[in-house]
């Protein structure tokens, strides 16, 4: 049983999303070479088309929606390549998952980030996982 | 023979690896976690190593979800800086140091770590980076590398306690190696920081300076914290410092604390930086 699924705005990127996820994350990954960045750019539809990934994946990605994305199986450093192909940073899609404007973001982190607030399991003595 | 002459860790943001190629290192965002490094520059400057063993993690670079190792060693003679999505960056080619390599390999494995071994491998920001933060930019690196790949992606990582354990095999293996030479070995990745979900932008100060405390006086103690503490409370990248651990394997026993940094934000992360040496 999985012991971390409490863990508050978190997806775990374990053995089971990638499963899941294997075709969208694939799907990322060939966004490296600049001519499928072309070809994405010019027809986004048509070339998620080709590839084996659900609807609700294909349409997550063309929504850039990327919370929905992760449950969805997508790992951020995959992820990265779609923003990468849109020009957009990492702190740009950091605020965008969290839902707040990139300048309230990156006042966030200039001010020493988002503090770290237990959740139950926390307070409740340790994680039940050993070593 | 080859003897470990100290240990260095420090985060690999590849947002500081794209300010130092774009020369915006002086600019009032940047100066101050790059005044953290002037100390090491001097220092590495006076104990430049042979040989960096260095650990760090792909960010699905070479390794996509096709093939996923847990360690990887590269055994090659040259890794190229890959090209991450936005062309490759402007750094020199990473020269490999083949026979230690395969020496580190095959006493390892003997030793009960089952090693992935990797002949070709484009190396990522999280290689270049530390190397850009402490030689700066020359023409050409100025000592050999070994990377060494830890799966840190996909969970479950390795634990903080097996990292430690097999930092201690490849001291034994360095400790064998029939040819003098100065080696370092370092370990990247850290501090605490979350780039999804939710809860991206997580920094956990206290969690990070415990840790530091820790790798100097009392690594045994970190090798103790289970995986799961690192995804809550160091955020769920955060997991990337029983990276760290291999390196403090590797130095064993008591050690000095030769320069500590710590600097908060590099984009969506907390930066760690330690020079250690052994004590004795």
């Amino acid at each position: 049983m999985k012991t971390y699924g409490d863990i508050p705005g978190t997806t775990v990127f374990d053995a089971e999303q990638s499963r899941k996820g294997y075709h969208l994350n694939m799907f990322c990954m060939s966004l490296m070479k600049a001519p499928n960045r072309e070809r994405f750019k010019a027809n986004e539809r048509a070339y998620l088309d080709e590839w084996p990934m659900t609807e609700e994946q294909k349409l997550a990605v063309l929504a850039r929606d990327y919370n929905g994305m992760l449950v969805l199986g997508g790992n951020v450093y995959f992820l990265a390549k779609i923003f990468a192909t849109d020009g957009k940073s990492f702190q740009y899609a950091a605020a965008l998952m969290t839902g707040m404007s990139q300048e309230d973001y990156a006042r966030m982190m200039l001010s020493g980030g988002r503090p770290y607030e237990p959740c139950e399991a926390d307070k409740h003595g340790k994680p039940k996982e050993g070593v | 023979m080859a003897r470990v002459t100290a240990g260095i860790s420090c985060s690999h943001v590849p947002a500081i690896g794209a300010a130092m190629d774009l020369g915006k290192t002086k600019e009032p965002y940047w100066a101050p976690l790059f005044a953290g490094f002037d100390f090491t520059k001097q220092w590495i400057a006076r104990n430049t190593p042979d040989v960096v063993f260095l650990v760090y993690n792909d960010h699905a670079t070479a390794f996509s979800l096709d093939f996923i190792p847990t360690f990887a060693i590269g055994c090659a003679p040259e890794f190229a800086p890959a090209d991450e999505g936005w062309g490759a960056r402007p750094v020199p080619v990473v020269r490999g140091a083949p026979e230690l390599a395969a020496h580190i390999a095959e006493n390892v494995i003997q030793a009960d770590f089952d090693l992935t071994i990797v002949n070709k491998m484009d190396v990522d920001h999280g290689l270049t980076v530390p190397l850009s933060l402490m030689f700066g930019q020359p023409k050409s690196w100025p000592c050999l590398v070994i990377p060494f790949a830890v799966n840190v992606v996909q969970y479950p990582p390795p634990s903080g306690n097996r990292c430690y354990q097999l930092g201690k095999a490849i001291r034994q293996a360095i400790d064998g190696f029939d040819q003098d030479l100065n080696v370092q070995v370092w370990g990247t990745g850290g501090m605490s920081h979350q780039l999804q979900g939710p809860r991206a932008g997580l920094i956990n100060k206290e969690f990070d300076t415990k840790f530091m405390d820790g790798m100097v006086r009392d690594p045994e103690a970190l090798t103790r914290i289970p995986r799961e503490q690192y995804l809550r409370e160091a955020g769920s990248e955060g997991i990337e410092l029983v990276m760290w651990l291999i390196m403090r394997g590797a130095l064993e026993g008591p050690v000095r604390e030769v320069h500590r940094f710590y600097h908060v934000p590099a984009s969506n992360t907390a930066v760690g930086h330690l020079i250690l040496e052994p004590a004795a």
